[in-house]
């Protein structure tokens, strides 16, 4: 159900197109993307959610461990963490809309992270499988992770917080677009 | 079931029929560890075995009570002298024989229901008495063949083909072979696997020289030769293996002394030869030469210093060190390297042999290495990455993914022209490993990028050495001071790219590049790239990737030669 209002603020592909770029594949109706396509604002719950719970676990075993034990460095520990935390949430907004994708002709287009960049290009003829994957607190929210596997490991290209109807809807084209262009190993 | 294998010699193994393996092979395979087991006991009894003798030739030489089968004293306490001293020696010998005959059994069995067979579309194996398993490898997926002879196969005229299948344990073994049978059906399933399906049966077979059997095989026909090596076999009738034993015997020593790989199937100008020397030079220079100066210091102090302990607690490892120097000497004596038209063919070992072949368009990239060591004789070492086979890290793979174990920089040469086609000689990738192996940036016309003079901030060493090159689909990255390295990556088989900045690069305005290949001891990067140089030589990279492997036909190699 929430897949129809997630995602205004994603460029999706203008609906069926009158005629493909590529005219030698005339069963797969595919344009490429001209923009980058970002992941659901939702995905920042998820991402939140999760490093709310990882700082809260740490927190509380600094905490016990200066009941139990009296540490005397252990509070100031826990308050480091939690600031650290904090700060990392605050950047959280910007680090979710530095993930994009982008659909090429023959290649898929992957970029994140805004300390820590990277950007990967897989050919689809080298996609060897297309995974869905959903963490609890994803699929409360209807969203899906996408990771492409080539043969080489290396690779690791996962989209994240991607809405499950559209994810499908993706892992379906690209898993056509794959065999369509299908290279050997 | 069609598992009914012929009985009569068979010449060709790619027929398409079930084919059982060579009847030694349960011997070798798991009957060694029976004899083993023979042995261990044997030994466990000598002296009883001895004492018995006395006992039997020399009576009233020894103490009263030896030779005594009975409760009281040794002779009775210990398994043996128990049977013995209740009477139980025939049913004891029943057992024995009971066991034996059921290990033999067992062993007959499991070679009776281990079939294989080679169709054109895949290789099949049917194994197991209990659970039967049927493995079957498409041809087109195959990323190379090898085929081992360890020392005892090798007595046995017997031979391991292994069909490697890109996957984590998808490779098929078929151990053992008729040795001068397993070269031929390698070619024929590198024949069918290249696409060249016109032809078939055993013609080509006839019309190739024989592989194995020795130059010294006088047969008329040589397609006879492979017939002889099965008739060798210890299923033959006895009567025959009589009258042919001198000649058997004779094909044996010829096998043992033919060199590695026959020179006939090659053109001799490719073919790398490593004196002794530099074998035994590069070991002892290798990164076990540390080791070894480690060890020999400690032992030294141990003589000085009288603390014989420390002597002691080095023995082990100062033998597992020459076990593996020597290890790594006789695997690189023989070697050999040459371009068959069914892939590249690497051999070596001098008692225990083997040899893999690489089909065509199955390297994924080609690294040449040399560390400081070796720098003064300008030796070099090449690795490649294969999809299939460096999974694991076992020595065996380790082994198999070195393609050069040492050689000059022209031997790099001729290696890279055999692995990667496209950097054959007079070609532009040719004109640029030479820069590429030795050169550094500053150098004008080597036509690898330079490196902005702030990456020393990253490399301080090696910054000069860090740059890339590209022509005709290949890709060269050159880096490394210390140890020095050359990565070529056929485009055509590139996984996928990526560019990545951490913050200490993004504020040099540096990046780092990394071609992604399938899983193997080549790791190709480029560690300090200018930025918007990074940009357009990823662009560049994924455009061209595409294009490659869209053009390559490699993988079905004799297409074109069959439709023409």
């Amino acid at each position: 159900m929430p897949e129809q209002t997630d995602h205004p603020e994603q460029p999706v592909q203008p609906a069926p197109p009158e005629q493909p770029v590529a005219p030698e594949q005339p069963e797969h109706r595919f344009t490429p993307d001209a923009e980058w396509r970002r992941v659901s604002p939702k995905y920042l719950v998820v991402e939140v959610i999760g490093s709310i719970i990882t700082t809260a676990i740490i927190v509380a075993a600094l905490l016990v461990a200066f009941s139990l034990w009296g540490l005397w460095w252990a509070p100031w520990a826990a308050g480091a963490v939690a600031l650290v935390a904090i700060v990392a949430i605050a950047f959280e907004p910007r680090r979710v809309r530095s993930i994009g994708y982008r659909l090429r002709e023959d290649d898929l287009l992957f970029r994140r992270g805004i300390m820590f960049q990277r950007q990967v290009a897989v050919p689809y003829g080298r996609m060897q499988l297309v995974d869905i994957t959903r963490g609890p607190v994803a699929r409360a929210l209807g969203l899906a992770d996408l990771k492409f596997v080539t043969a080489a490991a290396a690779t690791a290209v996962t989209v994240p917080g991607i809405p499950e109807a559209e994810a499908d809807r993706l892992r379906d084209e690209l898993v056509a677009l794959a065999e369509s262009r299908r290279a050997g190993l | 079931m069609s598992g009914a294998a012929p009985a009569k010699p068979v010449v060709d193994l790619a027929d398409g029929e079930w084919h059982r393996l060579h009847p030694a092979s349960p011997l070798l395979r798991g009957g060694l560890v029976f004899i083993a087991i023979a042995g261990f006991v044997i030994a466990n009894l000598r002296e009883r075995v001895v004492e018995f003798f006395l006992v039997v030739f020399a009576p009233g030489q020894l103490d009263d009570g030896f030779g005594e089968w009975s409760d009281e004293n040794d002779w009775g306490r210990d398994p043996i002298g128990g049977i013995v001293a209740n009477n139980l020696v025939g049913w004891a010998l029943l057992a024995v024989l009971l066991v034996v005959v059921l290990v033999i059994a067992g062993f007959w069995l499991s070679w009776r229901m281990h079939t294989f067979r080679v169709t054109p579309e895949a290789v099949e194996v049917r194994s197991g008495i209990l659970f039967r398993s049927h493995r079957s490898a498409r041809l087109d997926r195959i990323q190379g063949i090898n085929i081992t002879r360890p020392v005892f196969a090798r007595l046995f005229g017997a031979a391991k083909l292994e069909v490697q299948v890109a996957g984590q344990s998808g490779n098929m073994q078929l151990a053992y072979l008729g040795s001068s049978l397993t070269d031929g059906l390698r070619r024929d399933i590198l024949r069918l696997a290249s696409g060249a399906r016109a032809k078939s049966g055993p013609a080509p077979a006839v019309a190739l020289p024989a592989v194995a059997s020795g130059e010294a095989a006088a047969e008329p026909l040589p397609g006879a030769a492979p017939a002889a090596g099965l008739a060798a076999a210890p299923g033959a009738a006895p009567a025959r293996i009589g009258s042919r034993a001198g000649a058997i015997v004779g094909q044996r020593v010829d096998e043992f002394l033919a060199p590695e790989l026959d020179p006939e199937l090659a053109p001799p100008e490719s073919v790398v030869h490593i004196p002794v020397g530099r074998i035994v030079g590069s070991t002892l220079l290798g990164g076990a030469a540390f080791w070894m100066l480690v060890v020999a210091g400690v032992v030294v102090a141990g003589i000085l210093t009288r603390q014989l302990w420390l002597l002691f607690s080095f023995v082990p490892a100062a033998i597992g060190l020459v076990s593996y120097l020597w290890s790594r000497i006789t695997k690189s004596l023989r070697y050999s390297i040459a371009g068959t038209p069914d892939g590249v063919r690497v051999g070596y070992g001098l008692l225990s042999t083997a040899n893999h072949t690489i089909p065509p368009g199955r390297v994924h990239a080609v690294e040449a290495t040399q560390w400081i060591f070796w720098r003064p004789f300008g030796w070099w070492s090449v690795r490649i990455n294969v999809a299939g086979q460096s999974v694991t890290n076992g020595s065996e793979a380790a082994q198999r993914t070195q393609v050069l174990p040492v050689g000059t920089a022209e031997d790099v040469q001729r290696v890279i022209a055999l692995l990667l086609p496209e950097a054959a000689e007079g070609g532009p990738v040719a004109g640029q490993i030479g820069s590429g192996l030795t050169g550094r940036s500053g150098q004008d016309g080597d036509g690898f990028s330079a490196t902005p003079k702030r990456g020393a901030w990253l490399h301080p060493f090696s910054w000069r050495r860090i740059g890339w090159a590209a022509a005709d689909g290949i890709a060269l990255l050159r880096r490394g001071s210390l140890v020095r390295r050359l990565v070529l990556v056929p485009l055509a088989r590139m996984q996928s790219v990526a560019l990545s900045a951490g913050p200490v690069r993004r504020g040099l305005g540096l990046a780092e590049l990394r071609l992604h290949t399938v899983v193997g001891p080549v790791v190709p990067s480029l560690p300090v790239i200018e930025r918007e140089a990074g940009e357009a030589l990823f662009a560049h990279l994924a455009d061209e990737a595409v294009e490659r492997a869209n053009e390559d036909r490699s993988q079905h190699w004799g297409r074109e030669t069959a439709d023409a």
